[in-house]
């Protein structure tokens, strides 16, 4: 009984440990994004670009890809569907929709965090553990200016710009599909896909892509500050970032998604 | 001279601890100006743990560390950032940034504390890594450099803001005897060259020998004695003689007591 209570309160103890932890980082990077540059202490914009080239620009030719051949798929998919109705020009409504509203977002963001949130986490971890960090602060050099704030702005600029090209990609890889292999007329698909999409549909998968970039960096530092030990932390914790990472982007698309269309 | 500025760093009643175990309990010393104070101690006695407190790595639990005669744990970020731009810190590891060329790792504190132009940092970096006998290793990444080498750019770097106070985390930790004691000379060179105060934490009793004004030797987060090297050695306090003619403990190991001090979880 005892143990079962002392479980209990070590587990929310960590839980609140951490959940404090979050808060912190998160105060001090907006405070170090949006107040400290007001009162000259400076932003480091080169190393945002630099950044944001590795983050967005690197990025472009897995996201483009990638979201081609899912645009391909999802026509594949519906055609199946729709073809016994005679309706395959309602491929590009589908395509149009989903790709805007929801995939193209969600790939784009799950890419990102494969390939750049993890390596956030593992650059910070390594630092951590070659006592890099410490020599930042002894140098009187704040770690959250300094390797925080450029990745966080980088992330939260390049996800909705990759979102914007992923979306237009994934479309025009259902469009190759349905022209090429179901036969569907070429204008009338472009007419389709026209008429189906709304200007909210693209603004709301713009806002979520934003909150992803957030996601994705948040939990890439946080995971790299909890390195501890050696190697084995920093792999541990970029495991662990990509699974967060993954799991807190759903949580984020839904509550949006409901908030968008439900509320 | 006042009591001020003669004493350069002042801890008073330093007490710290992680969680409910003290690391370290009750520690007072003073460190003169432009001497080298070596922080002496076996594995697990608190020295680096003292040495983070000293360059506010951590915050003590209570207790005061005077740096230059104002209370460096009281300070708020801003001021210690202040201080910060006057101490400097040689890593164990040497802690350079790894995808940085050594050039820019000198020049980083320079690039990023002062409005000096490109052209004079450039200078400053090459005369601070001549100092080191690193010249012509600007362009070079730290993954090129030999273990001895990298503490030395790792100086070179501690030294780019012209410090008052140097510290030093096992400068000869790792490094074969003749790069250690190349070490020991330059760490010696700065100190009389620039009237550096230097902090070593060691447990090298060549490296000690070598370079230590006054030596404070630790154990179990207690200062056991304190005082100029000679002192030390002449020291009739059991341990101490243990320390300096290096003779292993007699149950052959550490005391199980404090062992399970630190580990036992209440």
């Amino acid at each position: 009984m005892t143990a079962i209570i002392g479980t209990t309160g070590r587990i929310a103890l960590n839980v609140l440990y951490a959940f404090t932890r979050v808060c912190v980082l998160i105060v001090d990077t907006m405070s170090w994004t949006l107040i400290a540059p007001l009162r000259g202490k400076g932003l480091r914009v080169r190393s945002v670009i630099q950044h944001y080239v590795e983050f967005g620009v690197n990025s472009l030719p897995i996201v483009c890809l990638i979201c081609f051949l899912i645009g391909a798929i999802m026509a594949m998919q519906s055609a199946y569907q729709l073809a016994r109705f005679g309706a395959t020009q309602y491929i590009a409504d589908l395509v149009g929709v989903a790709a805007m509203r929801e995939l193209a977002p969600l790939m784009t963001a799950i890419l990102l965090t494969g390939r750049s949130g993890s390596a956030i986490t593992a650059e910070i971890g390594t630092m951590k553990v070659a006592e890099e960090i410490d020599a930042l602060e002894v140098m009187g050099l704040n770690p959250i200016k300094f390797l925080v704030v450029p990745k966080f702005l980088a992330m939260v600029l390049a996800v909705p710009c990759l979102t914007l090209i992923a979306t237009f990609v994934m479309i025009a890889g259902g469009f190759m599909l349905s022209i090429t292999t179901i036969g569907v007329d070429p204008s009338l698909y472009l007419e389709e896909t026209m008429n189906a999409l709304v200007m909210k549909d693209l603004v709301t998968g713009l806002i979520k892509s934003l909150f992803f970039g957030v996601v994705i960096a948040w939990v890439g530092v946080y995971r790299g500050f909890q390195v501890e030990g050696g190697a084995e932390g920093v792999g541990k914790q970029t495991t662990s970032s990509v699974v967060t990472s993954i799991f807190f982007i759903i949580l984020v698309d839904m509550l949006f998604t409901t908030f968008f269309y439900f509320v | 001279m006042t009591e001020d500025s003669e004493h350069i760093i002042e801890v008073r009643s330093l007490v710290v601890k992680y969680g409910e175990r003290t690391v370290l309990d009750g520690i007072n010393f003073k460190v003169r100006r432009g001497e080298t104070f070596v922080i002496l101690g076996g594995s697990g006695c608190g020295k680096s743990t003292l040495l983070r407190n000293l360059v506010g790595l951590m915050r003590p639990h209570s207790g005061q560390i005077l740096i230059n005669g104002r209370d460096f744990t009281a300070m708020s970020d801003d001021e210690r950032v202040e201080v910060r731009k006057k101490l400097g810190m040689c890593f164990q590891g040497s802690a350079l940034f790894n995808s940085m060329s050594v050039g820019d790792n000198v020049a980083l504190p320079l690039r990023e504390h002062t409005k000096l132009e490109e052209s004079t940092i450039d200078i400053m970096t090459k005369i601070k890594l001549e100092l080191v006998g690193l010249g012509g290793f600007e362009s070079f990444l730290p993954s090129a450099l030999s273990g001895g080498m990298k503490k030395r750019a790792g100086l070179a770097r501690a030294m780019a803001m012209d410090p008052d106070i140097i510290f030093y985390d096992e400068p000869s930790a790792g490094l074969d005897p003749i790069v250690a004691v190349g070490l020991d000379v330059l760490i010696r060179k700065m100190q009389s060259t620039f009237n550096l105060t230097s902090v070593v934490v060691t447990h090298e009793m060549a490296s000690v020998e070598q370079i230590a004004d006054t030596v404070c030797m630790l154990k179990s987060g207690r200062i056991v004695e304190i005082g100029p090297l000679d002192q030390l050695r002449k020291s009739s306090n059991p341990f101490v003689q243990q320390f300096f003619e290096r003779r292993p403990d007699d149950e052959n190991g550490e005391n199980p007591e404090y062992v399970r001090s630190l580990t036992a979880e209440e």
